[in-house]
């Protein structure tokens, strides 16, 4: 919690504001690892592409750049899949299950799929190593998905769908 | 624009892998402890409720932009790999601006990206599967319809990351 914080300002974070800064940062942390060790920049919605590879000889998925990083990028999702689990055995928060419907969960993966590939990175990609690079391409692409994103949830709240 | 180092498997350094691996548990211990891994959360700030999620993008938008200063700017090559640090630079063109607005509709509906999806399997919340299969889905389709119109017309598209 940010002390002294007016509470006007406090009353936009109801779950309190320590855990987003310190997981924000851990985040940033996990990619500096990698960057820091091997100049790579791992976003992780590249690794949805090379993957498929093993799969589909499509050739979009078969360029060379994605067939020499398609190992270490099944390595690095594992890997985040097993710290996050980590994070569950040492706090032990309990179980956790979405209430968000399968549908939106599938539907709204779809874009994701489609949308992070076209435009080249995702949350990770253009909102945390993009914008840590001063990118304008990347600051683009942050203010149209979140802008977006924001006027989606609306309207789906609106339309009575909870959650 | 030079491309980003990708770690290609020749010559690998033996510590190249174990790096990865520490690198991913760290940022998915994070997006598990930041509260990303939950789609409720996202969705929150999404409907100004929560706006937690800015602190954590503009933390790790901090930390991030620190270390490519300190980078670029003081550091020579990567020692596992020899590779030059660069910053992440992608040119600019409609595709951007296209996936941009695609992934922001499927972010509001869904109130889950990639990473934060992969740790939220982690943290046991098995209905994220239908996600990260609609993200499979979503990359092979455009992947499909990409590969299929640049076989038509193979100066149409321009290369990207």
């Amino acid at each position: 919690m940010i002390e002294g914080a007016p509470e006007a300002v406090m009353a936009f974070f109801p779950r309190g504001t320590t855990q987003y800064l310190v997981g924000g940062v851990m985040v940033a942390a996990g990619i500096a690892v990698i960057y820091l060790g091997t100049a790579i920049i791992p976003g992780n919605s590249t690794f949805l592409e090379t993957t498929l590879s093993y799969v589909s000889n499509v050739s979009r998925f078969n360029r060379p750049s994605y067939l020499a990083s398609r190992d270490w990028r099944v390595v690095f999702a594992l890997s985040i899949v097993a710290g996050a689990a980590l994070w569950g055995l040492v706090l032990d928060p309990g179980p956790f299950v979405t209430r968000v419907q399968p549908w939106r969960l599938f539907g709204g993966g779809v874009l994701v799929g489609i949308g992070t590939r076209i435009g080249k990175g995702c949350t990770a990609g253009h909102g945390v190593c993009g914008l840590g690079s001063a990118s304008t391409t990347s600051l683009v692409n942050v203010v149209l998905f979140v802008g977006v994103a924001i006027v989606t949830a609306t309207v789906v709240a609106a339309l009575g769908v909870t959650p | 624009m030079s491309r980003d180092a990708d770690g290609s498997t020749t010559d690998r350094h033996p510590l190249f892998l174990p790096l990865v691996v520490l690198g991913g548990l760290i940022q998915g211990f994070g997006l598990a402890y930041s509260g990303m891994a939950r789609p409720e959360v996202v969705l929150d700030f999404l409907q100004f409720d929560d706006l937690g999620l800015i602190l954590v993008m503009g933390g790790a938008a901090v930390v991030s932009g620190l270390t490519f200063v300190v980078a670029t700017h003081f550091l020579d090559r990567a020692p596992l790999s020899g590779d030059r640090y660069g910053r992440r630079t992608r040119s600019m063109d409609r595709n951007v601006a296209i996936g941009g607005v695609v992934f922001g509709v499927g972010w509001g509906v869904s109130g889950i990206c990639p990473g934060a999806a992969y740790a939220s399997l982690g943290i046991g919340n098995l209905p994220i599967l239908w996600a990260i299969a609609g993200m499979f889905v979503g990359a092979y389709t455009q992947g499909y319809l990409r590969s299929r119109s640049q076989a038509e017309s193979p100066h149409s598209i321009t290369a990207d990351d």
